[in-house]
This record gives C-alpha cells, sequence and structure tokens, in this order.
C-alpha cells in the first residue's frame, strides 16, 4: 500500500482496517488486531470520545455493524453449506473468508463470488465431508448467478433451423452446468424454502446479529449427477441432464462448433448409434422450448 | 419551494420504501401510493425478478432512487462500472432525482457497505463535492445527498455537520434528501440540538425528507428502521416542513417490516403536515403545520 495522499484517505484506511477486521468470538472489537496494532490506541487517535461512550466503544459500533451485514447476507446466499457444516464450522469458514476476501464490489450480491475459489486452497474449512459441501457451494453460487444473470433474445425456429456442424450456438447467460458427487439439489430445496429469500442491500442498522434456523444435515449418500441451473419465469430451476446432455452443454458454453461438441459428448457414450439422432432432437426441442439458444 | 430543480421539479407526495416482503401485496391489490423509493443496487443487474417486480411497479407508480454505496465521501475514486450501471437504471426508472448518502464505506477497493461517517474537514468537502459533481454530470439527472445517522466523531472535524452538508451542497450545487430521524439519532449520540441542524440547512435545496424508526440503548441511538416514526422526530419534521414547505416525503423501513397497509399508513401521517403547510401557504406554513403536529402527537383531551 502506498503513503497516503491525504489525511482523508489516511482516517479512511485506518477505520477501515479497525472496522473490517474480525470481531472476537464474544462479537466484540478486540483490543488487539491479529498484526500486533492496538485498536484502543487507534481509536484514541482518530475518534473523539463523549460523555458516554469511549472512542474504542464508539468505533467498536461500527465494527459490530460491519460484520452483522456480511454475516446475514453471506448465510442468505449460503444456507445450504451451513446446513452441512454447522453453525460453528460454517461461522469459522465465513469469519475466514471475509477477512481473506472483502467485498470488492459495490453490491453485496456478490460477497461469494470469490468462495468456491478460496475454498480450494482452504479445504480445512469444508469439514468431515469436504465433497458434499464443496458441491453445496458450486450449487449455491450458481443459484445465485441463475436468478439474475442476464437474458438475451431467443434464437429463431428459423435460425436454429439454419444450423450446421460448424455452428456456434450461444446459449443463455443464466445457464450453469455443474457434475456433483451428491445431489445436493433436493437438500438445497428444502433448506431455501426453510429459510426465504436472499439479501438485499438497505441502509439500517442492526442491533445484533440475526440468527437463522440452522438444520444440520448430518448424512446425504454420495450419488453422481449432472445439473442445468437455469431460469424459467423469472424463477431458478435445476434441471437433471443425462451424462451426454452435460457434455454437449459444456462444450457449447465453451464455444465448440455443433459437431465438435456433439463428437465431444458422445465419443465414450454408451448410447447405441442408432438412438443417437433421436436423442440429439428430442434435447435440442427441450433446450430450444425453454429458450437456452439465444442470439 | 417544494417542486425545485434538486428534484426535477416534480411534487411528489408521500412515499414508501418498496421492499420484498410487499411485492405480491402491491401487485395482487395495486394500492395507491404516491411513490416508491427503490434501493438502486438492487436492481443493478442484468435480469431477473427484480427487475422483473421493477417494470411491473414503473406501470403503475413513480418510483425514485435511493443508493447506499456509491460513497461520494470516500478518497477512493468513483467506480465506472458502478456508474454505468446506475445510469442504466436511470433511464429504465426515469427517476426525476437521484439519492445518496453524505458518507464514505469504501477504501482501497474494499466495500464496508456501511454508511461510514465523514471527518468534517475542507479537505473533505472537496472530495465529496467533486465526485457528487461527476455522479450528476455522468448520471444527467439531479443528485441529491443524505445526511446519515453517525455514532463517533473525528478528532480531526473543522466544522459542525451541518456546516459541511451546506458546504458540500453549495460546492456540488446539488440538492439534500434531510432525513430527520438520522439528525435525531446523530443529536442525542453527538449532543447537540437537532433543531439548529433543520434550522441551519439551506432549505431551498432540500428535495426530499426522509422519516423513520430508531433504536434506543443506554447509551446511544441506532439507526434501526424499525419502529414507527417516533414523536421527537414528528416534531423535527414538522420544523422541516416549515422551513421547506410540502416536500415529497419517505418513510423507511427496513427490518422487523410489518405489513404494507401497516406501512403505509405510518407513512401517510406525514400528509397532515404536508396538506397543511400547503394549504396555509408560504407566510402561514408555520401556525399550520404547529397544528396539524399537534393533533398527530397529542392524544384526544390531552391538550386542555
Amino acid at each position: 500500500m502506498s503513503e497516503p495522499a491525504s489525511q482523508l484517505l489516511d482516517i479512511q484506511r485506518r477505520m477501515a482496517a479497525a472496522v473490517m477486521h474480525p470481531l472476537t468470538r464474544g462479537e466484540t472489537m478486540p483490543r488487539r488486531r491479529r498484526d500486533g496494532a492496538s485498536n484502543l490506541r487507534e481509536a484514541d487517535a482518530i475518534i473523539r470520545p463523549n460523555d458516554r461512550l469511549t472512542s474504542f466503544e464508539r468505533l467498536e459500533i461500527y465494527n459490530r455493524q460491519y460484520w452483522y451485514r456480511l454475516y446475514t447476507c453471506f448465510e442468505e446466499d449460503f444456507p445450504g453449506l451451513q446446513a452441512i457444516l454447522g453453525r460453528a464450522k460454517f461461522d469459522a469458514l465465513m469469519r475466514a473468508y471475509l477477512t481473506d476476501c472483502p467485498s470488492e464490489s459495490f453490491s453485496l450480491r456478490n460477497l461469494g463470488s470469490r468462495l468456491e475459489a478460496w475454498l480450494d486452497r482452504h479445504p480445512e474449512h469444508l469439514g468431515p465431508k469436504p465433497i458434499l459441501a464443496s458441491d453445496m457451494v458450486r450449487l449455491e453460487w450458481a443459484h445465485i448467478e441463475a436468478f439474475d444473470s442476464e437474458e438475451r433474445p431467443r434464437l429463431s425456429a428459423e435460425a436454429l433451423a439454419a444450423v450446421d456442424e460448424n455452428s456456434s450456438l450461444r446459449l443463455q447467460p443464466y445457464l450453469r452446468v455443474l457434475a456433483l458427487s451428491y445431489p445436493v439439489d433436493d437438500l438445497l430445496l428444502q433448506v431455501r424454502t426453510e429459510n426465504g429469500s436472499s439479501a438485499s442491500s438497505t441502509n439500517n442498522a442492526s442491533t445484533s446479529r440475526k440468527r437463522r434456523h440452522v438444520r444440520h444435515v448430518a448424512a446425504l449418500a454420495p450419488r453422481p449427477i449432472h445439473l442445468a441451473v437455469h431460469r424459467h419465469e423469472n424463477s431458478v430451476w435445476y434441471k437433471p441432464l443425462s451424462p451426454e446432455e452435460f457434455g454437449l452443454l459444456s462444450a457449447l458454453l465453451a464455444g465448440k462448433p455443433l459437431g465438435d461438441a456433439i463428437d465431444l459428448a458422445l465419443a465414450n457414450s454408451p448410447l447405441p448409434e442408432d438412438q443417437r439422432p433421436a436423442f440429439l432432437q428430442e434435447v435440442f426441442a427441450t433446450w430450444a422450448m425453454l429458450g437456452w439458444f439465444t442470439t | 419551494m417544494p417542486a425545485n430543480r434538486f428534484n426535477g421539479f416534480s411534487d411528489y407526495g408521500v412515499g414508501i420504501g418498496l421492499r420484498i416482503p410487499h411485492y405480491q401485496h402491491i401487485l395482487s391489490r395495486h394500492p395507491v401510493v404516491d411513490w416508491f423509493e427503490i434501493i438502486s443496487e438492487n436492481y443493478m443487474v442484468d435480469g431477473g425478478r427484480p427487475l422483473e417486480v421493477l417494470d411491473q411497479i414503473l406501470e403503475q407508480y413513480k418510483v425514485v432512487q435511493h443508493g447506499v454505496s456509491m460513497y461520494f465521501g470516500s478518497a477512493d475514486p468513483l467506480s465506472r462500472e458502478h456508474l454505468k450501471r446506475l445510469k442504466h437504471l436511470v433511464r429504465r426508472t426515469h427517476t426525476p432525482w437521484l439519492s445518496d448518502h453524505l458518507c464514505w464505506g469504501s477504501v482501497d477497493g474494499r466495500y464496508t457497505h456501511d454508511l461510514l461517517p465523514m471527518p468534517y474537514t475542507w479537505e473533505a468537502v472537496e472530495v465529496t463535492a467533486q465526485k457528487i459533481r461527476q455522479v450528476q454530470d455522468f448520471t444527467e439527472v439531479p443528485v441529491v445527498v443524505e445526511n446519515v445517522s453517525s455514532y463517533a466523531e473525528f478528532h480531526v472535524s473543522e466544522m459542525t455537520e451541518w456546516e459541511f452538508l451546506t458546504e458540500v451542497v453549495e460546492r456540488a450545487d446539488c440538492g439534500i434528501l434531510l432525513d430527520v430521524n438520522n439528525i435525531y439519532v446523530s443529536s442525542k449520540n453527538h449532543s447537540f440540538d437537532p433543531f439548529t441542524y433543520v434550522n441551519s440547512v439551506p432549505a431551498h435545496r432540500v428535495a426530499q425528507i426522509h422519516i423513520a424508526g430508531h433504536s434506543k440503548f443506554e447509551k446511544y441511538l441506532l439507526d434501526t428502521h424499525d419502529h414507527p416514526v417516533l414523536p421527537a422526530v414528528w416534531r423535527l419534521y414538522a420544523r422541516a416542513i416549515e422551513r421547506c414547505g410540502p416536500t415529497a416525503t419517505l418513510l423507511e423501513w427496513d427490518d422487523n417490516i410489518p405489513t404494507f397497509d401497516e406501512v403505509h399508513a405510518e407513512a401517510l401521517k406525514a400528509t397532515k403536515f404536508l396538506k397543511a403547510a400547503a394549504e396555509a401557504g408560504p407566510n402561514a406554513a408555520t401556525a399550520a403545520v404547529q397544528a396539524a403536529a399537534k393533533t398527530l402527537l397529542e392524544p384526544a383531551g390531552a391538550a386542555r
């Protein structure tokens, strides 16, 4: 970080360092930061006390507000992960992730955008069933993206009829495809129904951290699944896919021409040769009906 | 005065914040509401249900945009991506004015998502006013800035909050969203007279007023927006209307949100003040608004 160019920048950096520092387990502002800096001294240096509150106590109000707001948003975005890990492990993950990856967006919608990549570097936070937890994170982020990503104009029937093996078919920006080791879709549907919708921005303060009901999922047997996470009539849906459908959509999303995408998807398929034309006709008709092909 | 260049010469009445728990009620029952205020950031997305609902609301209601993360007071430069998305939304809503807060909340590209208090310094005046001008120029719509509730003050401050607000809006040549609940909360937290604040702001720049509820703790007040408006805040509102005239007013209710009808009924209490001021005209507004306040704040029979 460069030297402060102004008094304003200096104060904002110093206050942000205190406000964004993790709370203690008792949800108070720590007197000393992890790097050894004294919050007491910093507060006294920049904040005026009044007749009721010390400088430290005034700064602590903001430290708590910061974390309460982020906790609320993160918990609403990842209720499935919370159900798998349980409250204590989820809290530890949330605190560590948000400390390492503070928001870099004007929108809280993007708070969890780096979670999957961060967990690749910190698998110790995934609990005793890391693949189950990791699958849930991928599905929950795909859900967030499918919820409000762009919907482009549908490809017309005429345009679709004119495609050939060299054509590149574009798919809707809201469409995500996932290969998962656990059937986490049913679990997430249950958890989201219990807990309601995702967070939105407000400009009010919270008196305390909002505690959500957490249903701990003790066990879920592994069963490989493929899913399309998509949007239909502005609701998010999880559509089961066959391995061939998953392969075909993945190749199209990667920009492969249609002929190459089909070859890749069916290369190791047990589907008999004589059934492949009917299979392709059916899946393309379904996807066209769902509006997945776009201009 | 209420319809002025800072609110696009509009003459809005009493609105409420558009919140998710009320979507179904509004879209199915079409209640009569003067206008809705939306949190801009909740609709600065590329598609999906938020925009579908917004478009349905826009078909029937007037909508004004209120932002929570432009952070005029941050030393960081403005985000181009944020500005582009904001302007895109402005074109969709045709908001007659655009509001955000007189605060900071991001530094070195990291966002706190909170409304952090400004150090009231001349440097901060310059930085903040310049950024307001940039937003106004880019979005091509009048920008109004809202005073925030605060819980801390800085040693380096060189002026009062209302002096800071006045300096900023004069230099930016922008309007004010006067939040009388925030003034009340800050007055208790920092021990100043809230009426001094209301009496000091340039009334001709007030484009909109916010009212809301707050929570009282042993040593400070917190701006929670989870209660009805308290009598002390209504008194401050009455004084603001005396000074500014019948100004577009918005009730904020963001937590423990009751039914739509309860929120709307609370907001409509402001109508008494606005009507009194409008009917009395500028010369008699004071007496008329005070009379309206009396009927609202004193239970029947208590005035004797």
